[in-house]
């Protein structure tokens, strides 16, 4: 039987603020899944802390919900020791971008098989609206008192120098666009991040939903509001590394995600699958490692008798050999 | 009848010299040599914080007898530096033998730039006090005076001599034997059998031969040398070979919980490079393919994290999914791990975590000894929540309990911190050839088939589930029907969040009284041994828990042997803390001695803690050097004979 949009939600009641741009994050997972048809209990969501981090309960998967700026590991490990399950890191940008940026930056030099969505909304949302890492430099939301101090770290171009192996964003209210783009990097071979602009209704007073539609973005020659947000796929760029231009489309993808204001690009920023993932990396090391990954081992006979041997080692310490 | 080695058929082998210069592999020949001999060997490293430069020696005791520790004074110091006289000189016994380069005779003191202020001041006050000159000559007047042999070996005329004989001019790389050389003429002085020594400087070298016959070239060459420059006189010492003792390993301290790990079928294990842990994920990483009986293709994943934060919840990641999992660390990794610490404990999940402990805090003396996180493994984390605490004596130990602990933690689905120690890890000792299948593997309540909800009698699977029994069967990610949730919020049965007040308590009743079965399931003997004198009731008790234990038993034998009535009880399961069992073993005592190697006496507040019973005594030790079996039983005659205070500091070491 077909697995169904329906079969991928919980009965969890669901406590994010009305308008809040995570529900379309959320439908647009489940629409992947089912479009995919991932058997649910082969699949597991990991999250961080954040309102984002409560996704999984909303998921009719394996949902594990970490702590704060971890999810990336928790997952990976994960993920290495059991490489059939279907891995999705989820969380917000302070949970990836602030504290966790460390695992981050180490996450892309792995390139483990597995995509990572972190719903942008520019703050902290579940403590109350502080400025997160993707809030632009003198961006003053409601709950702030005074202009961010900080600069704005760019996520797209810090996991391209990072190592990431597949780059796009989506936007939270263009469901069926975003759901392409998860289901893109579900299907990628390697780490993909998938950055989502997800508008915070309750604390970010200034990239709302309207304002990513056009509010104030007026057309000098028309005198119309224009929308900010435009697709990649539109203009004919194309992110994918082909054969050899591996800097040149890095560059592209770098140009491109420092637009912002005016024009916003949502799309595959980068792909490039000539690189290992992590996975393949280990087989060449390990050549039975994607046959019988740790978790698939059997350590043990009928009686518990350990079945993993060290003889020959012990054999290489005795003295009176 | 030859005149044997040394009265109690055993004897204190130091060897000294810079870091990198090769001291490690010269005692390891050393140790290998005379375990093939027929000897029980216990060796122990200690070093600097430092690549290559500062001081580092390798104390290697040798004995017919079993032995567990090491002892305070040196037999045979082996040097090719001064620093090394320098510094060990004052720990030498009367009618040993230094081994020096001659050459190096006229150095003086202040010329030897790693030697820092305090040891120079030290130095300086002792050979001033007995009219001697600061320089090595003086040293070795010294040592001359206390009727200490001397050995001057000239290194450098040798190599010239050696690199002749071989037709290789490039002295440079030879002289990268110096090590062995001095290592030889400690062998030649003491009529070690040549062959063995060849072939044990074969076996360390095993994966370099040319190095290998390089080595063994110098060291015959040197060998013969000593023999013909001192008189026989000199050299009527003797290491007599025997015959290896049955079915024997040597083993060093930071491969035998590695070894337990592979056995355990541990198969995920992550962690961040701290010393003295790391050669625990190195040697499995270095044997990650795996030998399995069943035929099967096994391997273990070692994987090197960003930071320790990562290592640990990677771990559970990995655990989540089934596979028994892993970290390593030491103080300063554990610090940061402990925030998942408290996850894995509300998510019920099973994992180890080996603990090497160095002293703290900070990084403390980042490679010395201490045991100083016995009270923040029982505590470490925010809130409440179950782990199991236990510890390792020694090397045999350790390699036993590493199997025991990946039960513990599966069965009672918590966390388990496995307490070593830089005592431990930088150990190497003769051990009875482990046995791979004494301790069976149990994994306890663990689902693999899982029916669908309809056909099931108590209806859809729940992780958490209340009811009777604290432990809910397990299921792992990926299995059919079998989904649930984590979090490190309060959860219901399902895993999702609520803050319920009823729910919260049942959970946290649920996950707290697994502790109680734990405690009522652990046998005895992996809660507390008693050594020694279990018939007499009128006995002292010493308590102590992890690497003291063969210090306190080596000085417990010869006390008893001397008509005291002593009992040691080693603590292993310290948390839960096996209240009632200690209680049996210490009936009768009139008198509780606590020792261990940190500031505060940690396992006494425990004790006073759990038992409502006063510890009578406290030895202890906090300047990074392991107890020997020396001081420990210095410090126990002193309690015997009613002069001792509460508390005693231990300070040998250099
Ligand atoms: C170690 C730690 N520090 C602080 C917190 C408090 N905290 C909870 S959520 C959060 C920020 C969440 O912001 P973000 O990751 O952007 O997620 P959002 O709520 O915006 O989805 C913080 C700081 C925590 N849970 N853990
Ligand atoms: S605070 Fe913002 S991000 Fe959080 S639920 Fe409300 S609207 Fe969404
Ligand atoms: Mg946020």
């Amino acid at each position: 039987m077909a697995l169904k949009f329906a079969d991928y939600k919980t009965e969890v009641h669901n406590d994010w603020c009305p308008g809040c741009g995570d529900f379309g994050i959320l439908n647009a997972i489940q629409m992947a899944l089912a479009d995919l048809q991932i058997p649910a209990y082969k699949s597991v969501i990991f999250s961080g802390i954040g309102c984002s981090g409560k996704t999984p309960h909303f998921i009719n998967t394996y949902g594990i919900h970490t702590l704060h700026g971890r999810v990336l590991p928790f997952a990976q490990g994960a993920k290495l020791s059991n490489p059939d399950l279907e891995v999705i890191a989820v969380g917000g940008d302070g949970d990836g971008l602030g504290i966790g940026a460390g695992h981050f930056v180490s996450a892309g030099r792995r390139n483990v098989d597995m995509a990572y969505i972190v719903f942008n909304n520019g703050v902290y949302g579940l403590t109350k609206g502080q400025a997160a890492p993707t809030l632009k430099l003198g961006m003053k939301t409601k709950s702030l008192s005074q202009p961010n101090v900080n600069d704005s770290v760019n996520p797209i171009a810090l996991a391209l120098v990072s190592g990431f192996t597949f780059i796009a964003r989506g936007y939270s209210y263009d469901v069926r666009h975003l759901k392409e783009l998860i289901k893109k990097s579900i299907e990628h071979s390697g780490l993909a991040y998938l950055d989502v602009l997800q508008p915070c209704p309750t604390y970010n007073d200034i990239n709302t939903r309207e304002w990513y539609q056009g509010m104030g973005n007026i057309d000098e020659d028309t005198h119309k509001q224009k929308p900010r947000i435009y697709k990649l796929e539109d203009t004919g760029y194309d992110g994918r590394v082909q054969s050899e231009e591996t800097y040149s489309k890095m560059v592209q993808a770098i140009e491109k995600s420092e637009e912002w204001d005016e024009k916003i690009p949502i799309g595959v920023f980068y792909q490039n699958e000539q690189i290992p993932s992590y996975e393949e990396r280990i087989e060449s090391r390990i050549p039975s490692y994607v046959r019988n990954p740790p978790a698939r081992q059997t350590i043990m006979d009928h009686d518990g008798v350990p079945t993993g041997g060290i003889s020959k080692l012990l054999e290489s310490l005795r003295i009176d050999r | 009848m030859t005149q044997s080695y040394y009265a109690d058929n055993s004897l204190t082998w130091v060897i000294g010299g810079a870091q990198g210069s090769g001291v490690d592999s010269a005692a390891n020949i050393f140790s290998r040599a005379c375990a093939q001999a027929g000897f029980n060997i216990f060796g122990n490293r200690e070093y600097y914080s430092n690549i290559k430069g500062e001081h580092s020696y390798f104390t290697v005791r040798v004995s017919d007898e079993p032995i567990h520790s090491h002892v305070d004074l040196i037999d045979i110091l082996v040097s090719f530096d001064a620093e090394t006289v320098f510094v060990h000189t004052s720990e030498m016994k009367e009618g040993g033998a230094i081994i020096y380069d001659s050459d190096l005779a006229e150095t003086t003191l202040r010329e030897v730039p790693t030697i820092d202020e305090y040891a120079v001041r030290r130095i300086s006050s002792m050979l001033e006090s007995s009219g001697k000159p600061l320089s090595l000559r003086g040293m070795l007047d010294y040592a001359h005076e206390k009727n200490i042999k001397l050995y001057g070996i000239p290194y450098f005329r040798l190599l010239k001599q050696f690199s002749e004989q071989m037709g290789d001019h490039t002295l440079s790389k030879l002289t990268r034997t110096v090590n062995v050389m001095a290592l030889s003429a400690s062998m030649a002085i003491l009529n070690f059998d040549k062959h063995i020594l060849s072939e044990s400087i074969r076996y360390v070298f095993r994966t370099k031969p040319k190095i290998a016959e390089n080595n063994v070239s110098a060291a015959n060459f040197v060998y013969d040398h000593v023999k013909l420059q001192f008189s026989s006189k000199d050299l009527k010492r003797e290491l007599k070979y025997k015959k290896p003792l049955d079915s024997t390993i040597l083993v060093q301290g930071n491969q035998s919980s590695a070894l337990g790990k592979l056995v355990a079928g541990c198969r995920f294990q992550t962690y961040y490079p701290i010393t003295p842990a790391s050669d625990d994920s190195e040697f499995l990483e270095s044997h990650q393919i795996l030998e399995q009986s069943n035929g099967e293709e096994g391997s273990i994943l070692v994987i090197q994290t960003e930071d320790e934060i990562a290592a640990v919840t990677m771990a559970i990641g990995g655990a989540l999914t089934g596979v028994r999992s892993a970290t390593a660390t030491s103080g300063p990794g554990f610090s940061l791990m402990v925030e998942a610490l408290g996850w894995a404990g509300i998510n019920e999940v099973p994992l180890v975590v080996s603990l090497y402990q160095r002293a703290g805090p900070a990084t403390g003396l980042p490679t010395r000894h201490e045991q100083g996180d016995l009270l923040f493994a029982v505590h470490a984390g925010h809130g409440e929540f179950p782990r199991i605490v236990f510890s390792s004596g020694d090397i045999e130990e350790s390699f036993y309990d590493t199997i025991k602990v990946f039960n513990f933690a599966e069965k009672y689905q918590m966390p388990v911190i496995h307490l070593l120690d830089k005592a431990i890890a930088n150990s190497v000792a003769t051990c009875r050839n482990f046995d791979q299948h004494r301790v069976k593997i149990d994994r306890g309540q663990i689902v693999n088939k899982i029916p669908p909800a309809d056909q099931r009698v108590d209806g859809k699977y729940l992780r958490f589930k209340l009811g009777g029994n604290p432990i809910s069967p397990r299921a792992m990610l990926g299995t059919q029907n079998g989904i649930f949730w984590n979090t490190g919020d309060e959860h219901t049965e399902e895993g999702h969040i609520t803050e319920d007040p009823y729910n919260r308590i049942n959970m946290m009743d649920k996950r707290m009284r697994k502790l109680d079965v734990a405690l009522a399931e652990i046998p005895n003997e992996d809660k507390a041994i008693a050594y020694g004198n279990n018939e007499d009731q009128e006995v002292i008790s010493v308590l102590s828990w992890g690497s003291t234990k063969g210090s306190i038993l080596d000085a417990l034998n010869q006390l008893n042997r001397e008509g005291e009535k002593m009992r040691f009880i080693q603590l292993r399961l310290l948390h839960p803390f096996p209240a009632s069992l200690l209680e049996t073993l210490i009936r009768g005592s009139k008198i509780l001695v606590d020792i261990e190697m940190n500031y505060s006496s940690q396992l006494a507040s425990l004790v006073e803690q759990h038992l409502k019973r006063e510890i009578d005594y406290t030895v202890v030790k906090y300047n990074g050097r392991p107890m020997s079996s020396s001081e420990i039983y210095n410090a126990l005659k002193l309690i015997t004979s009613g002069n001792a205070p509460r508390r005693q500091v231990l300070e040998y070491g250099t």
